[in-house]
């Protein structure tokens, strides 16, 4: 789990080796990668049943017709994508 | 001992609501990826320190998060919005001054010693500071503490899924407690962190939505209030501090001293600088500039948690059908148990049917479990932590090699889940939750605040007044919880009131056990031989040169940001007051 920031000290020097002679080294996912991962994830299905709520399966639920599930969903998957994007594994 | 079931309980079959496909996805998506990151991190938590302090390598950020989520168990979600139906807005007392003050105080005063002593763990630190007798009594207390309130997670959350769902309570709690298990075994303090920031992020994407939701529908904030006051016949529930002039004018039955200083000054700032489950998160920091700066980042995110834990409970209590009768009528859980109704507890998975359909009710119901875990992972990994540094690596084995430490801390694991269990069987009979937390806070916390404060502050503290403080404040603790609970009446001399409410006893117990270890402390210390200076330095304030923490501009100095954190808590509590 990468934390540090590269060339940032760091106490077991998984960062200090030259990254030159470990060229396929793995890269450690981020934590926030896997937070992007399941924002978008959840965004995504809320954005589908949201969809599927528009046309004719609205919840019994108070305030639905606001479409909650749908904007919900787009808030998330907007969320999630750009934490994906931004902390998504590279290769070195 | 003994462990008593409902079998009322196991066998009871009506509930809520059932989870679509959605939701179900929703729900599995959750535990297939907290698996998946305890397999993750697993190949890199081979040495004790990578084990139990995470490599000490997170920033700042993640610290403070995993720092709040720790606390985001049962008693956050469940508990205080039913608290705040209860009792009002009095309960985000337990959120703002019953936190906040005592976050910054940890970030800015004392992170440098806990930091720069390299400790393992508060007992760790005691040891270094009053040797094994006051370190055993603190590790020992707490390993029992955090255990019990594993259980106490565990069994809320066995609870919100028989209530909603109809979910058997057994399999409810061996779920949720063998995933917990797996993951903080495999990955340790690494794993239960990385979770917990992770729950953090889902606890607000799964929650948001009842206090949005809420407030629309109740026409806003003032709206809200005003429903509020129809609905319970004054204005008392809406105010933060012009209610607590006396005992009777609030419904939560308290004082203004009780809350500022039973419960700021004594149980917060004990439960936030020297609880080690929150403590371990920030030990964890990657320098002592993140150190300092992830409890104010913590104070300033404890800050917005009202606003869906507190938040619903309000709504709950304001919401009335177009007739003009309430919507809900919540009783006590030992009401409930006997006439079928709701109790308290049941407000925020009956505001999450209530708004939420399929998908978003999924997301909520994840949520949930999400906090539940991720108490129960803070609890377990701070048990696994002492028990292997602080009670066997310190009295039964202390000489076996990292790699038996590490191999120790992952079965400690193991088998204080199945211990958690167990109280979670037994918890079951307790009438309330709230008050189980609460007298366990007070029991050990509010005397070993009093120990740690005095033995951060002041050298002329010896190791005998640290060890007989902290015996005697719990001892005196425990002692006033057996004398009210045996005799009720006797609650109007601990709180100094015939008009106090048991919530007033928890707070008045707090301040007295934290007295009594503070004098006995002071006492014993001041006929007792001295400790020599050299043998505080880097554990006491004055004895111990403070390292700089490499901040360079005002933007990274904690002491501004907790000043800006400060100024916020200042003026939401003038907002409301």
């Amino acid at each position: 789990m990468s934390k540090n920031k590269p060339g940032r000290d760091d106490r077991r020097g998984i960062h200090a080796v030259d990254p030159q002679s470990y060229p396929k080294q793995r890269q450690e996912l981020s934590l926030w990668f896997f937070c992007g991962i399941l924002l978008l994830s959840y965004g995504l299905i809320l954005i589908v049943h949201g969809i599927y709520e528009r046309f004719g399966h609205q919840p019994a639920t108070v305030l639905a017709a606001l479409h909650p599930t749908l904007w919900w969903g787009i808030l998330l998957a907007a969320g999630g994508a750009f934490y994906t994007l931004r902390f998504r594994p590279r290769s070195r | 001992m003994p462990v008593v079931v409902n079998p009322a309980l196991i066998l009871f079959e009506t509930h809520l609501t059932t989870l679509a496909p959605t939701d179900i996805l929703i729900l599995a998506l959750y535990f297939v990826l907290v698996i998946f990151i305890g397999f993750y991190v697993k190949g890199s938590t081979n040495t004790s320190e990578e084990f139990f302090l995470a490599g000490r390598e997170m920033s700042a950020w993640i610290a403070g998060l995993s720092f709040v989520s720790a606390n985001l168990g049962s008693l956050e979600l469940m508990g205080w919005a039913g608290a705040a139906y209860q009792y009002g807005i009095l309960a985000t007392h337990w959120y703002w001054i019953g936190a906040i003050p005592a976050m910054l105080f940890l970030g800015i005063v004392m992170m440098p010693f806990y930091y720069i002593s390299k400790t393992h763990s508060v007992p760790g630190y005691l040891h270094l500071r009053f040797g094994e007798g006051t370190r055993a009594l603190s590790a020992v207390s707490f390993a029992l503490m955090t255990i019990l309130m594993s259980g106490v997670n565990m069994y809320a959350m066995a609870v919100v899924m028989q209530t909603v769902l109809g979910w058997n309570i057994t399999f409810s709690i061996w779920v949720g407690a063998g995933t917990v298990a797996l993951y903080v075994m495999l990955g340790g303090l690494r794993s239960a962190i990385i979770n917990e920031v992770l729950q953090f992020v889902l606890i607000w994407a799964g929650a948001a939505m009842v206090p949005i939701l809420g407030l629309m529908e109740a026409h806003g904030w003032n709206n809200l209030k005003a429903q509020i006051a129809t609905n319970v016949g004054n204005a008392n529930y809406t105010h933060l501090w012009s209610t607590l002039g006396h005992f009777k004018d609030n419904p939560m039955g308290v004082h203004w001293t009780g809350i500022v200083f039973g419960l700021s000054c004594v149980i917060s700032f004990g439960y936030w600088t020297t609880d080690f489950l929150v403590v371990q998160r920030v030990l964890s920091a990657n320098n002592l500039r993140a150190a300092r700066m992830a409890p104010v980042i913590g104070a300033a995110f404890k800050m917005a948690v009202p606003l869906i834990v507190i938040l619903p409970g309000l709504i709950a209590l304001g919401l009335h059908n177009a007739d003009g009768s309430v919507v809900y009528h919540l009783v006590p859980a030992s009401v409930a148990k006997g006439t079928g109704q709701h109790s308290y507890d049941d407000v925020l998975p009956l505001l999450l049917i209530r708004y939420c359909g399929p998908g978003l009710l999924g997301l909520g119901i994840t949520a949930l479990v999400a906090g539940f875990m991720s108490g129960m992972a803070g609890n377990v990994s701070a048990f696994s932590t002492v028990w292997t540094y602080d009670i066997y690596g310190a009295f039964f084995n202390k000489k076996a090699s990292d790699q038996h430490y590490v191999s120790m801390g992952r079965w400690s694991t193991v088998v204080g889940m199945l211990i958690s269990i167990g109280t979670a069987y037994l918890v079951m009979n307790a009438d309330s939750i709230m008050d189980y937390v609460q007298a366990l806070f007070s029991f050990f916390i509010a005397p070993l605040f009093g120990t740690v404060i005095l033995g951060m502050l002041w050298k002329r503290t010896t190791k005998a007044g640290g060890f007989w403080g902290l015996l005697a404040g719990t001892v005196a603790s425990i002692g006033m919880f057996a004398w009210v609970h045996a005799d009720a009446s006797a609650l109007r001399y601990i709180a100094m009131s015939p008009d106090a409410q048991p919530m007033a006893e928890n707070l008045y117990r707090a301040l007295w056990s934290w007295l009594i270890c503070v004098g006995v402390t002071i006492a014993v210390s001041l006929v007792t031989k001295p400790t020599p200076i050299e043998a505080l330095t880097g554990l006491v304030y004055g004895a111990t040169a403070l390292p700089d923490d490499g901040a360079t501009s005002l933007w990274q100095k904690p002491t501004f940001w907790a000043a800006v954190v400060l100024v916020v808590f200042l003026i939401v509590n003038i907002a409301l007051f």
